[in-house]
């Protein structure tokens, strides 16, 4: 196993658009694909680098499982900052009724955050990626600044309470240092979509997200995370191997 | 072991001893015959005291709530301060201090039930960092500018000491009260007519922000391979500050 983990993270360099045409053809789960195709491709992370797990694995039914591990934990933070990025992409390329150029800003702004996010997140993970995700988003009017809005601030919310619970599960230090990096960035998100939907109140900090007595930030597992991003992605994603408290 | 004497000194550390550790009452410790006190009694009290106080919380993990906690006195004694300040703080303003003052409250609160006996008391602070800012408090964007000066420091200290504390009981509460530092600073930055985010090193004082410009992550390029500007970048990913740099940013509000 332990070989098979360091062949997945090795074949980074495969391009993930054809990787995925290769596994369509060929019908083989992603682990057993990612290996055959790792063993052409050269070294370019160090196995070590990522922290124990194994990769995602694409089931018969096309339901994609996360993974064990950091590596899973990683997978499952790199699907929520998909969903996030196709979220604000469409939010961009659709803007809704009366978007002013400051909310625009900070759009086009959180977008790049999360593309980042997104393209870095599958750079890491390289061959133990998931796939890209198809985005469901027949909820959201696009056109309808409340849903918009309304809709980020649930994103972002989720996004933190994510970061926050995973923490624990992670073993590396490394990987609790970029988890660190990346949901404070989401917090302010947070805040600012808030600020947006309710000026010059609580809100960015407000009383349903930190607990008042505490001064505590919303924490999710991923159960629960996932259960509430569901419905926003077609594929099925199953967190049946990550690491548990 | 003198008993008595360890009893005297953490007293005066803190009187409320006998509250957290009422289930071994003081006469029911100093009332067993003398032989069994000799065995029974350090046992009791070491594992009360375990209970009330965590003392099997790992050296490291007490270093890291100490300098936490000097960060929140700071910032809950700033906020304090201002909004008790007649004057300073606009009206329409006032819920976004309160709130963040609640917060900072709450994790000086929070931090000092953990810590228990090893909890130091609050410093002495001086926020006009022995002169260089006069008007901390009667003007109000230089109150605004520390503001935003402390809780980015906040995010960016809590931050580095994650990675340190690793796999500890107290890492899910120091990630939680991390994101509602990254929440405040959002706010008061943009307040302030800034982004909600840190571009590049932009900021005063630029020690708060050294090495903010940041754009390779775990040796990825992130703009190369994303194709998002390098300053994108930079906002997209908050960086740590050792605890070193935060003391020496914090210090100079210290007396």
């Amino acid at each position: 196993m332990e070989n098979k983990t360091n062949l997945l993270i090795r074949s980074k360099t495969v391009d993930s658009d054809s990787r995925r045409r290769f596994l369509r053809y060929a019908g083989f789960s992603a682990a057993t694909a990612t290996t055959i195709l790792a063993a052409c491709e050269n070294a370019a992370m160090e196995p070590s680098t990522l922290g124990e797990g194994t990769g995602a694995r694409v089931a018969a039914d096309g339901s994609i499982d996360l993974g064990s591990g950091d590596v899973g934990i990683l997978n499952y933070a790199y699907a929520l900052e998909q969903l996030e990025y196709a979220f604000y992409a469409q939010v961009i390329a659709t803007p809704f009724a009366g978007m002013s150029n400051m909310e625009r800003m900070i759009l086009t702004d959180i977008r790049d955050h999360e593309k980042a996010h997104r393209d870095f997140f599958r750079a890491a993970l390289g061959a133990a990626a998931i796939p890209a995700l198809s985005a469901n988003f027949g909820a959201i009017n696009f056109n309808d600044r409340a849903s918009v809005l309304s809709t980020a601030r649930t994103f972002e919310d989720l996004g933190v309470s994510a970061y926050n619970g995973a923490g624990k599960l992670l073993s590396s230090p490394l990987n609790l240092s970029t988890a660190g990096k990346i949901v404070s960035v989401e917090a302010r998100h947070a805040a600012i979509i808030r600020e947006l939907l309710a000026p010059f109140t609580t809100s960015f900090a407000g009383d349903d997200v930190v607990t008042s007595d505490t001064g505590l930030d919303v924490v999710n597992m991923p159960g629960t995370v996932l259960a509430a991003a569901q419905p926003f992605v077609v594929q099925t994603i199953t967190a049946n191997n990550l690491p548990t408290m | 072991m003198n008993l008595q004497n360890l009893f005297n000194a953490l007293e005066n550390v803190d009187p409320e001893i006998y509250d957290r550790v009422k289930h071994v009452s003081r006469r029911q410790l100093f009332s067993f015959g003398k032989k069994a006190a000799l065995v029974a009694a350090p046992l009791a009290v070491a594992s009360s005291i375990n209970k009330a106080y965590g003392q099997s919380m790992p050296d490291r993990t007490v270093e890291v709530l100490k300098f936490a906690l000097v960060l929140e006195y700071l910032e809950d004694e700033f906020y304090r301060l201002g909004l008790n300040t007649p004057g300073l703080i606009p009206a329409q303003d006032r819920p976004i201090f309160a709130q963040i003052s609640k917060h900072e409250a709450s994790h000086v609160a929070l931090l000092r039930t953990a810590l228990g006996a090893a909890a130091d008391p609050k410093p002495n602070f001086d926020f006009t960092a022995k002169g260089a800012f006069p008007t901390v408090f009667s003007n109000y964007q230089t109150f605004t500018a520390l503001a935003q000066a402390f809780e980015d420091t906040g995010v960016r200290a809590y931050k580095g000491q994650v990675a340190n504390i690793g796999q500890d009981p107290v890492l899910e509460t120091a990630l939680r009260i991390h994101s509602v530092e990254a929440r405040h600073a959002a706010r008061v930055r943009v307040l302030r007519g800034m982004k909600g985010w840190i571009s590049g090193m932009e900021g005063f004082p630029g020690a708060v922000y050294a090495g903010e410009q940041a754009t390779r992550e775990r040796e990825v390029d992130v703009p190369g391979i994303s194709g998002v500007s390098a300053m994108g970048v930079t906002e997209a990913f908050d960086e740590p500050l050792t605890k070193d740099q935060v003391l020496a940013i914090a210090l100079q509000f210290v007396r």
